[in-house]
């Protein structure tokens, strides 16, 4: 430690690598006095005039503000505001052109001066040492000051250091060209820098304090030196000329002969470094509580005829100035904000004055001529030399036309300082600097790019987590109010006993319903089989009966026997053959599932019942009567008996035709409707059993029935009775009008028969 | 005798050496697929499915598996070429099936017309619609990765997709230069 002082005393410095010596051009400037300005006719103020975030605006279209009020404020600690420079109305707030390499348009305040130059209430403070440390920066912060350097970065940041600090460097190296801003500053306010340097030292508290100052500057080296006699922590230490000792890196490695690692900011290495500039607004706001709202801005350039330095408000047009200092516009001729080796071009003479905006250079087609072709590299490694942060600039110049980013990262892109040495020395008129701005601007890009990806992918990851955890808690809400529901049945409660009942019946209600189909068909088959049953039983009775019958009109007239014979044989044939059939239909009804057709048999096998009852009876009452013989009158009624027996032959031959015929039909086809038919005629045959005619007449329809179905199967071969219910209804249909036909026929004909 | 005790030896070697890798493919077992991560870095984590895939991991694995390497429409050339590289395979060019255009945007809703369906807050993978059920919704501009998701099930067509805006922060050099030269 003590030998970096004890070099800085004796006068020796380190040296930085590389750098170059471009023309200086300050003797434009340099020789004459600051010139303070009268007011222009509008102001524009960029509301963000520094690195970090923008400040919200404070104050509406319309208001007329006070020279040194607030126009912005902010919470963001990187945020410091913008003042009026003068007094006057704010005229409107739009976007325009911001003095930016972009030449984008950001939001600006227009402030149209009403003259007066009207001063806020100030505070004047003479003894800045009763100040707290936090009262001194919060009044930096609040005077909107940033470094005036060029980079811009918000100077309350930067003092309210925690480390120890060893060094507090002040750069008053201005190692550009053309520029004498600072060098004027120190020539005239030396005793206000001294005291901006006087603040910094009571708020850092640093080992010692160096001034940087470049030996092209005499008369500053002269007023600074005296300024700081009988301070004694203060050095002036005079480097040598060469561009770019001002780079803060570059003037820590001249001073101190320490190397800023990549990515370390000086803080961590115990130094901090302000601009000269700087040390006067900060002296400026804290002890005459003035805000940042003007500086000296170097206007040259051989296209002026009086070249100078001046005291600009901040927001003042840069086309004011050069119009102050006699600008003789040329043909081609370019305005340069910044120096020559690290300014832009400014799209536009109508761009403000900020507070980074430390000169504006209006050269001649001489001075700066229109950029030459670029020629291909000759890698003669004269860019290697110069480089001051120790980079191979033409390896970068490759990879940067390459796009190769990974590799731009690798030989430490980040370290270049964009000072314009190698481009200066490039025999080639490579523009080196550019392409690495654009390479760097690219990666800067794709950092954040990268950063945004990563944060959407774990939103992404965040919102998948969360649909699935609101899937599970879903899912076990579901199964708890089961089980609650279930615990609260199974409990020995009335209410849970209703649900419970409820429950039931409703799950008996939900198995009719299921089972509908099913209990159908099994209630189709018991009635079949009922009705088979009492089919059965009706037919043995009547056989039973007959035989009787029989036995006992054997007795009496042998000579009716064979005729009663054939009659029994032809009944029970006819009752089997029926019954037969009816089989039939049931095994076709358990297959059909229609309701309405169950309904119908039910009634059918009803109507078979009450026939086979019907007859039943009949032929009691003739065995009755036949048991009473030997009267006349029982000749008269064994005669009855005859002709019923006579007529039930007939009535059993066409029966039997009948029913052969519908066996026949059934054999064909597969349709349940013949039976049904079948049945429903045979009603009709008995209630019509002693119309010989009718019986023939219905027979002969059946037949003519049965053809049409035989037709109809044979254009249906395939008709199945699981087939689809249309066609079974057409079928039905069919029938139904059949039947109805043929009862119509039937009863025209009783009516002819009358 | 010397045969068999080469044969002793080697064979004892093998055994042994096979001990060694089957305790180390045990011991030092490497959980996942790496490649499937590596390539899911290089994707531009749009989450917007247009390669067909419900999310850039999905894809990552299915390129992993064998799938088509040029289906990243918002990754476009440069994300192709780095999974080529990662691949070792021959960058292609993107899948004509998609957009070329793969400036970023940023998904903007009409305020004035949405009727609060929430169909787009459903739909946005990164959860960047904010609003709730008959309430006005909004985009946080942050957070959208500009996918396009949420555009289709608006069922008032007012989500419009926005080019992101440049600012001087954002803005890329182009190459205009001050060049200096030495004056007599």
């Amino acid at each position: 430690m003590e030998s970096i002082i004890e070099r800085i005393n004796n006068g020796k410095f380190w040296q930085f690598h590389g750098g170059v010596h471009p023309p200086e051009q300050k003797w434009l400037s340099n020789d004459k006095p600051i010139r303070p300005l009268e007011l222009p006719e509008l102001l524009v103020l960029p509301l963000q005039q520094h690195i970090g975030s923008a400040a919200k605006l404070s104050v509406d279209v319309g208001d007329y503000v006070l020279k040194g009020q607030p126009l912005t404020y902010s919470h963001m600690p990187m945020a410091v505001p913008v003042h009026a420079p003068t007094s006057g109305t704010i005229e409107k707030i739009e976007r325009a052109t911001i003095p930016h390499p972009s030449a984008m348009q950001e939001p600006c305040i227009y402030l149209k001066p009403d003259g007066k130059d009207k001063w806020v209430e100030r505070a004047v403070c003479d003894d800045f040492y009763s100040l707290s440390r936090e009262t001194i920066i919060e009044k930096i912060a609040n005077a909107g000051i940033s470094g005036m350097g060029g980079a811009g970065f918000p100077t309350h940041i930067k003092v309210n250091q925690k480390p120890v600090i060893d060094f507090l460097v002040i750069n008053a190296a201005e190692c550009e060209p053309y520029i004498t801003s600072d060098d004027l500053l120190m020539r005239e306010h030396s005793p206000s820098i001294i005291d901006g340097i006087k603040i910094l030292d009571h708020l850092l508290l640093p080992g010692h304090i160096l001034i940087g100052i470049e030996d092209n500057k005499p008369e500053a080296i002269r007023a600074l030196q005296k300024a700081t006699e009988g301070y004694d922590k203060v050095r002036v230490c005079v480097l040598p000329t060469k561009y770019p000792t001002g780079g803060e890196k570059q003037l820590i490695k001249a001073l101190t002969g320490k190397e800023v690692p990549a990515g370390v900011i000086p803080g961590q290495m115990g130094i901090v470094m302000q601009n000269v500039a700087t040390c006067y607004a900060i002296a400026d706001a804290v002890i005459n509580d003035t805000p940042l709202i003007k500086r000296v801005v170097t206007v040259t350039g051989q296209s002026l005829e009086k070249p100078q330095n001046v005291w600009a408000l901040l927001g003042t047009p840069v086309e004011f100035l050069l119009s102050q200092c006699g600008y003789k516009e040329a043909e081609n001729s370019m305005l340069v904000m910044g120096g020559p080796m690290m300014g832009f071009t400014l799209p536009s003479p109508k761009i403000p004055i900020i507070k980074t905006s430390n000169c504006v250079l209006a050269p001649s087609n001489k001075e700066i001529p229109t950029p030459s072709d670029e020629q291909e590299c000759i890698r003669c490694g004269q860019c290697a030399d110069v480089c001051p942060s120790h980079l191979l600039p033409q390896e970068l110049q490759w990879s940067a036309k390459a796009k190769d980013y990974e590799q731009l990262k690798k030989l430490n892109l980040f370290d270049c300082i964009d000072c314009g040495a190698c481009a200066f020395v490039c025999p080639s008129q490579i523009p080196l600097v550019q392409y690495y701005r654009v390479a760097k601007a690219e990666i800067r890009f794709q950092q954040v790019q990268e950063i945004k990806a990563d944060k959407a992918k774990a939103r992404f990851e965040a919102r998948k987590a969360r649909l699935e955890r609101e899937k599970i808690a879903r899912e076990e809400k579901h199964r708890k109010a089961a089980e609650a529901r279930r615990a609260k049945m199974n409990a020995n409660t009335q209410e849970a006993s209703q649900a419970k009942s409820a429950v039931a019946a409703a799950l008996a209600r939900v198995k009719a319903k299921k089972g509908d189909d099913a209990q159908e068909q099994e209630q189709v088959d018991n009635t079949k089989t009922e009705q088979k049953l009492a089919v059965v039983a009706a037919v043995a009775r009547a056989k039973a009966k007959k035989e009787a019958k029989a036995a006992q009109e054997n007795t009496s007239s042998s000579a009716s026997s064979p005729d009663k014979d054939r009659v029994a044989v032809a009944r029970a044939k006819a009752k089997k053959l029926a019954k037969a059939q009816e089989a039939d239909t049931t095994e076709v009804q358990a297959e059909d599932t229609t309701a309405d057709n169950s309904s119908a048999n039910d009634k059918k096998a009803r109507v078979a019942a009450a026939v086979a009852k019907a007859k039943a009876k009949k032929k009691s009452a003739q065995s009755a009567v036949s048991s009473a013989s030997d009267t006349t009158s029982e000749k008269a009624v064994a005669a009855k008996p005859k002709d019923a027996n006579e007529k039930d032959d007939k009535k059993a031959r066409i029966a039997t035709t009948v029913a052969k015929a519908k066996a026949k039909k059934q054999s064909s086809t597969d349709i349940d409707n013949p039976a049904q038919e079948e049945i429903t005629k045979e009603p009709v045959q008995a209630v019509s059993a002693t119309d010989d005619k009718k019986a023939r007449v219905a027979a002969a329809i059946a037949k003519a029935k049965a053809k049409k179905l035989a037709k109809a199967t044979d254009v249906e071969p395939e008709v199945d009775v699981n087939e689809s219910t249309p066609d079974n209804s057409v079928d039905d249909k069919k029938a139904r009008i059949a039947a109805a036909i043929a009862k119509a026929k039937a009863k025209k004909q009783q009516a002819e028969n009358k | 005798m010397t045969t068999l005790i080469a044969i002793l030896v080697i064979g004892l070697l093998g055994a042994l050496f096979g001990a060694l890798l089957g305790f180390a493919s045990v011991k030092f077992k490497v959980e996942g697929d790496p490649l499937v991560e590596q390539l899911d870095a290089l994707l531009p984590q749009t989450q917007c499915g247009q390669c067909g895939y419900p999310g850039c991991k999905p894809y990552a694995d299915a390129v992993a598996n064998g799938e088509a390497i040029n289906k990243c429409a918002p990754g476009g050339e440069d994300t192709i070429k780095k999974i080529a590289d990662l691949m070792g395979v021959e960058p292609v060019a993107l899948d004509e099936s998609h957009e070329q255009d793969n400036t970023p945007k940023v998904a903007f809703i009409i305020e004035d017309d949405c009727i609060g369906c929430t169909k787009c807050i459903q739909a946005c993978p990164v959860d960047a619609i904010i609003g709730a059920a008959k309430q006005m919704h909004t985009v946080i501009a942050d957070e959208c990765t500009g996918c396009d998701l949420c555009v289709a099930p608006c069922p008032v067509d007012c989500i419009e997709m926005h080019p992101v805006k440049e600012t001087p922060q954002s803005w890329r050099w182009d190459l205009n230069t001050i060049p200096v030269t030495h004056i007599e």
